[in-house]
């Protein structure tokens, strides 16, 4: 897709660099929102939940059946894009919501007491199953999907750096659900109550903390949070909806998590958009770079992982009473 | 007296795990007001006995009344509201939080906060916050103003002694009728020691709190408590005045061994 030339020095070297870099922080910003719904879960209940990219690609075909019932078949522009774009957020947020709060009650919360593989084995069963009642409902093949976006460009550099309308979408989006977020986990009771189960589940429910409904809350926003996340690919980066995207984009979200330090919210944001950068620079600047990014993103995860076994922003010793 | 009078009563209680019974027949009767010790040997029972209350284990058999109204088979957080709280042995503060973040944790069910109202920022929730934060201040202020100034410090950088005080603020925060102690004075020298048994008097004195008190150290719980029971083995071996209780044989015999004197 992206095969540039490797970059030659000057200002069209330059130039390059900072539109690999763009496209880096667009993707980055979405891997960000789902790495943040895998953080969050395994922050309090030490569960890779591995079903949560399949959640994720139900939120694009949310997104899907939504823009077709409204009859949107190629660019609309103005306050109709915005209207669309909200009532999208917001219905695939609640969708996927919903869906991981019922996965939650279903398949991990009987198992809370199990060891630690049963319920990871029940996350990668959910996994399949999200994907195989999407492939029987929407067919093994990719749908293509209409472009919502006009295609001007708000900064234009030579056609060579370019900003458009989707870019600046995708990042304010992606800024004001984190800063959100942040908000909610740093200064409310609820976002205390999580923080103390993830700290010592038992003292949190001696202090009063319901240990389900805040289990459920988790879940919830890491949901809603994919979902956001589902939208903004779906309607500006994917190009079509597939019931196995969750795979890859999943493992993407995963070691995002993992890179920036699972369990530690401000570190999946900083993995998400560094995962994205990596594969924006291999994109642009190795051969047969859109082959070989997957390879060169794990190649760097495993390499900050030799150095810094907990990611950048984990916890070195996790303390738990 | 009344039996109005009663706030907690263990009726029986055994616990048993596996083929060992932790805590065997016990029966305990706290009186509203009182400030109540169990003491015995290491392994004697006593912070089982806690777990049982307080609903992280459950009664093999027995009844733990609170208020005359049944609460085994509660969870911890519905025990919580029913009006008991306490503090752990091996303090257990939510390390990666501020001091003033743990006391708002203890004030949990104490305002409300649904999402809505959150996501919203509906007046009622704003409201609830400042009143709560301004209350978790009051609770520090209890320990002095030393405590309000390390409202902002993470719980981790705190000293022992000030890790004690957080946590029965803490505690505190849930407004109980029952304030239950696990060993507040472990590990403090003498001065810490006679200070904690200090806060402990006031602690009924201001809150109007009943406090039940496990306690190692014996000095302390004699001049504190209106009562002691001692285990031994999971059983109630004694109950009584403290100077019933520091001349009884079986109790010298069990606790202390037959060289020692209290």
């Amino acid at each position: 897709m992206h095969t540039m030339a490797l970059a030659a020095a000057g200002p069209a070297g330059f130039l390059n660099f900072l539109q690999a870099i763009k496209i880096g922080i667009t993707a980055g910003a979405i891997y960000a929102l789902v790495a943040l719904g895998y953080t969050l879960v395994y922050g309090i209940i030490e569960l890779i939940n591995f079903a949560h990219g399949d959640v994720f690609m139900w939120g694009t075909q949310v997104t899907f059946v939504l823009i077709t019932a409204l009859g949107i078949t190629s660019t609309i522009g103005g306050w109709q894009l915005v209207g669309v774009l909200a009532l999208l957020v917001v219905a695939a947020s609640v969708f996927c919501g919903v869906l991981n709060v019922t996965i939650e009650r279903l398949a991990y919360r009987p198992l809370r007491r199990a060891p630690r593989l049963a319920p990871l084995i029940a996350a990668i069963a959910v996994s399949f199953i999200l994907e195989n009642i999407a492939e029987l409902w929407r067919g093994p093949g990719q749908i293509a999907f209409p472009n919502l976006f006009p295609s001007t460009a708000l900064i234009n550099i030579n056609q060579t750096f370019v900003v458009e309308y989707r870019d600046v979408f995708i990042v304010v989006l992606a800024l004001v659900i984190m800063f959100a977020l942040s908000r909610f986990i740093l200064g409310t009771k609820l976002g205390r109550a999580m923080r103390a189960t993830a700290q010592d589940p038992e003292a949190a429910q001696l202090m009063g903390v319901n240990i389900n409904t805040t289990i459920a809350l988790t879940f919830l926003l890491g949901g809603a949070l994919a979902g956001a996340g589902a939208v903004v690919f779906t309607v500006s980066t994917a190009g079509y909806v597939w019931f196995f995207t969750g795979f890859q984009f999943g493992l993407y979200a995963f070691t995002a998590a993992v890179l920036g330090g699972i369990g530690n919210v401000n570190g999946a944001v900083l993995g998400g958009f560094m995962i994205g950068i990596v594969e924006g620079l291999s994109i642009a600047y190795l051969p047969q770079g859109s082959i070989l990014s997957t390879a060169v993103v794990f190649g760097v995860l495993v390499l900050v992982l030799v150095f810094r076994p907990t990611g950048f922003l984990g916890a070195q010793v996790p303390d738990k009473a | 007296m009344a039996n109005d009078d009663v706030l907690l009563q263990l009726s029986g209680v055994t616990r048993t795990f596996g083929g060992l019974t932790a805590v065997d027949g016990v029966d305990l009767t706290v009186r509203r007001g009182q400030i109540y010790s169990i003491i015995g040997p290491n392994g004697a029972g006593k912070t089982t006995v806690f777990n049982l209350i307080t609903g992280i284990y459950r009664p093999t058999s027995g009844d733990v009344t609170l208020d005359g109204n049944s609460i085994v088979g509660y969870t911890p957080d519905r025990v919580l509201r029913a009006g008991v709280a306490r503090t752990f042995q091996n303090i257990r503060l939510f390390n990666n939080m501020t001091v003033l973040e743990n006391v708002l944790v203890g004030q949990h069910v104490r305002f409300p906060g649904d999402l809505i109202s959150i996501v919203f920022h509906l007046p009622n929730y704003n409201r609830a916050e400042r009143a709560a934060r301004a209350r978790a201040i009051e609770l520090l202020g209890f320990f002095g103003p030393s405590m309000v100034a390390l409202q902002d410090e993470y719980a981790l950088n705190l000293s022992y002694a000030d890790r004690r005080r957080v946590e029965v603020a803490r505690a505190l925060g849930s407004n109980p009728k029952l304030l239950m102690l696990d060993e507040p004075t472990a590990g403090m020298n003498d001065a810490e020691t006679a200070e904690a048994v200090g806060y402990i008097q006031a602690l009924r004195r201001d809150f109007g709190v009943t406090i039940l008190l496990i306690e190692h150290k014996l000095q302390v719980t004699m001049g504190l408590s209106d009562r002691i029971a001692v285990l031994d083995y999971g059983k109630k071996i004694a109950e009584g005045l403290p100077d019933e209780i520091r001349t009884n044989e079986l109790v010298i015999e069990a606790y202390l061994g037959r060289k020692a004197a209290i």
